[in-house]
């Protein structure tokens, strides 16, 4: 049960971004969350999209540099301690997060985290037995 | 003292011209009957030993380059055998291999003789202390200058390069007079010095010997400000000898070449005929003094000119100009020869893409080298941590291969220039 992001490696330039974010844009492609990580030379921007086929797609046709990898969406609740405790789950089971990034959906009192861990299968069982249910691809649309 | 060797460095041409056609037919028969490599050239050309009767037949011989040194890798062009030999070299190949260079207790005894000369051009006297900051190693400067100095009967402090507080700390401990190493490392010591609130007119240092890159006018007088002393220049490449072939008098207008062991001309690059005194065009050197690598015009790829006017400092040997250049792609950077296909051999042994450049600046008188990459989807990765990992990766193969750190910097894939089909490789920014 996981979902695609796509990763694009953005040289540190000005306006690279807007002219990143307007490919897509122009593609009709729908942002639902993104984070970027950053470095003195480059970053990363990470994109979680309705369409990342076609997006993977144009942005290559863009020239870019870019990368699907499989995490997970989960759904924690809109209040304070929703977010430790799904954490709580992954680092009882010893399951290592490389980075999360979350956002909010016009469902009041819904949160939802991407998390990238070192073993998605694993993590997903581990929510999943907490009482999380991590989202699809669709899910994350409807 | 003014000169080290008052017989040769002042000698009449007359003199020199005897001298260097002895030396050069017995230097020939040498090459034809120890080094297969030049008997098969010299039976190619229809030519005997026996042909060459002055050094004024040098132009009937043929040329040597460096990839003949890389062809007959390691010890191929030796015309000893290790029975004989007393030493061995090495500067950085193209393609990963060393150029292997060897000596006899001969070569190293008129090495040294040129790098004592060039120490007594610059004032050096018996009872100096000389702080040598060239590298030793496989790296001809340190050892270079340091058996030049045991030569004249001076002193040798064998600092080796790196670690600039404890070379300032033996500069003011140790009483050194004069200082040996790159032009771009002298600056870099004054520059400390400046650091450490130490005035350079503290210091018994005089003179320094600076060499192995290229330096301009202007940073001679920086040097000469920072160290309060004055600066000479020195010339020298392994396939030769090392530091010592020509180097600076007190005049300052162009290096005395070591013509009786170093036999200079300068061709046409192209042609490769010879070219008047006072033409610039690239050096080439025969070896008319060496017994375990007799090279015969070994074509140096440094563009220069030759000059045989009166020297007001007496010396009567033939001086060049400082280079102005390089008729190949080689780069030096902090004294270290690269080439460009270097660089491509690493990039190309990590599995990766050839789209590189290479930007060479100089960042307060020290060489940096940036090496930008174009990123792949073979490279990229969602995890900063695996593109760290990569870069470290890049950054140690450059290191290992061309023995100099370089700064490895990923781009976006197409951003780096492309002219007319043809990437534009190299950028040097420093102004020289």
């Amino acid at each position: 049960m996981t979902i695609k992001q796509i990763s694009v490696f953005v040289e540190n330039k000005e306006g690279r971004l807007a002219e990143i974010t307007n490919v897509l844009a122009e593609n009709q492609i729908d942002i639902r969350a993104l984070s970027i990580a950053d470095t003195t030379d480059y970053g990363i921007l990470r994109l979680i999209v309705n369409d990342p086929e076609k997006a993977v797609k144009v942005l290559k046709e863009a020239k870019l540099t870019v990368s699907p990898t499989d995490v997970l969406a989960v759904g924690v609740d809109d209040t304070p301690g929703g977010f430790a405790k799904a954490i709580g789950v992954l680092s009882e089971a010893k399951i290592g997060v490389e980075y999360a990034y979350a956002f909010v959906t016009p469902t009041v009192g819904k949160a939802y985290v991407i998390l990238r861990v070192n073993d998605n299968d694993l993590a997903a069982k581990a929510l999943e037995a907490a009482g999380f249910e991590p989202l699809n691809q669709s899910e994350l649309f409807s | 003292m003014k000169y080290f060797q008052p017989e040769i460095e002042t000698a009449s041409r007359e003199y020199l011209h005897a001298l260097q056609s002895a030396r050069l037919i017995k230097m020939v028969y040498n090459c034809y009957n120890n080094v297969p490599f030049y008997k098969k050239k010299f039976d190619e050309m229809g030519l005997l030993p026996q042909d060459i009767k002055s050094i004024d037949d040098i132009t009937k011989l043929p040329f040597t380059v460096k990839q003949d040194l890389r062809d007959n890798y390691p010890y191929g062009l030796f015309a000893v055998g290790r029975d004989k030999l007393k030493r061995i070299h090495a500067s950085s190949g193209t393609t990963g291999k060393q150029t292997v260079v060897g000596y006899t207790e001969g070569d190293i005894d008129r090495w040294s003789q040129g790098a004592a000369r060039a120490l007594v051009a610059a004032g050096g006297k018996k009872d100096d202390y000389v702080h040598i900051s060239y590298g030793y190693g496989l790296f001809t400067g340190g050892l270079g200058l340091h058996y030049g100095t045991e030569k004249l009967g001076a002193t040798a402090i064998p600092v080796s390069s790196g670690n600039t507080k404890r070379q300032v700390q033996i500069l003011q401990d140790f009483q050194s007079d004069i200082i040996c190493c790159t032009p771009s490392y002298a600056m870099f010591i004054g520059e400390t010095l400046k650091e450490m609130n130490i005035d350079p007119k503290t210091l018994p240092l005089r003179a320094g010997i600076f060499g192995a890159e290229a330096w301009s006018e202007n940073m001679r007088k920086e040097i000469e400000k920072v160290l309060d002393i004055k600066a000479y220049d020195i010339y020298g490449l392994s396939e030769i000898a090392g530091p010592g072939v020509a180097y600076e008098c007190e005049e300052q207008t162009g290096m005395h070449i070591c013509e009786d062991y170093f036999y200079p001309e300068i061709v046409d690059p192209d042609t490769l005929e010879p070219v008047p005194d006072g033409t610039y065009g690239e050096l080439v050197f025969t070896c008319i003094g060496k017994e375990a690598l007799p090279l015969i015009r070994y074509r140096t790829r440094d563009i220069t000119a030759l000059t045989r006017e009166k020297c007001s400092c007496g010396r009567t040997l033939v001086k060049m100009l400082k280079p102005r250049g390089r008729s190949d792609d080689m780069l030096i950077i902090r004294g270290v020869n690269v080439f460009p296909a270097q660089v491509e051999h690493v990039i190309l042994s990590l599995g990766m893409e050839p789209n590189y450049q290479i930007i060479v600046d100089r960042v307060n008188n020290l060489d940096i080298m940036k090496v930008c990459i174009e990123m792949s989807d073979e490279l990229f990765s969602d995890s900063v941590r695996h593109i760290e990992e990569t870069e470290a990766k890049i950054k140690g193969a450059m290191q290992t291969t061309l023995g100099v750190s370089a700064v490895v910097k990923l781009v976006e894939p197409h951003s780096l220039p492309r002219s007319e089909g043809k990437a534009v490789r190299v950028i040097d920014n420093r102004k020289i």
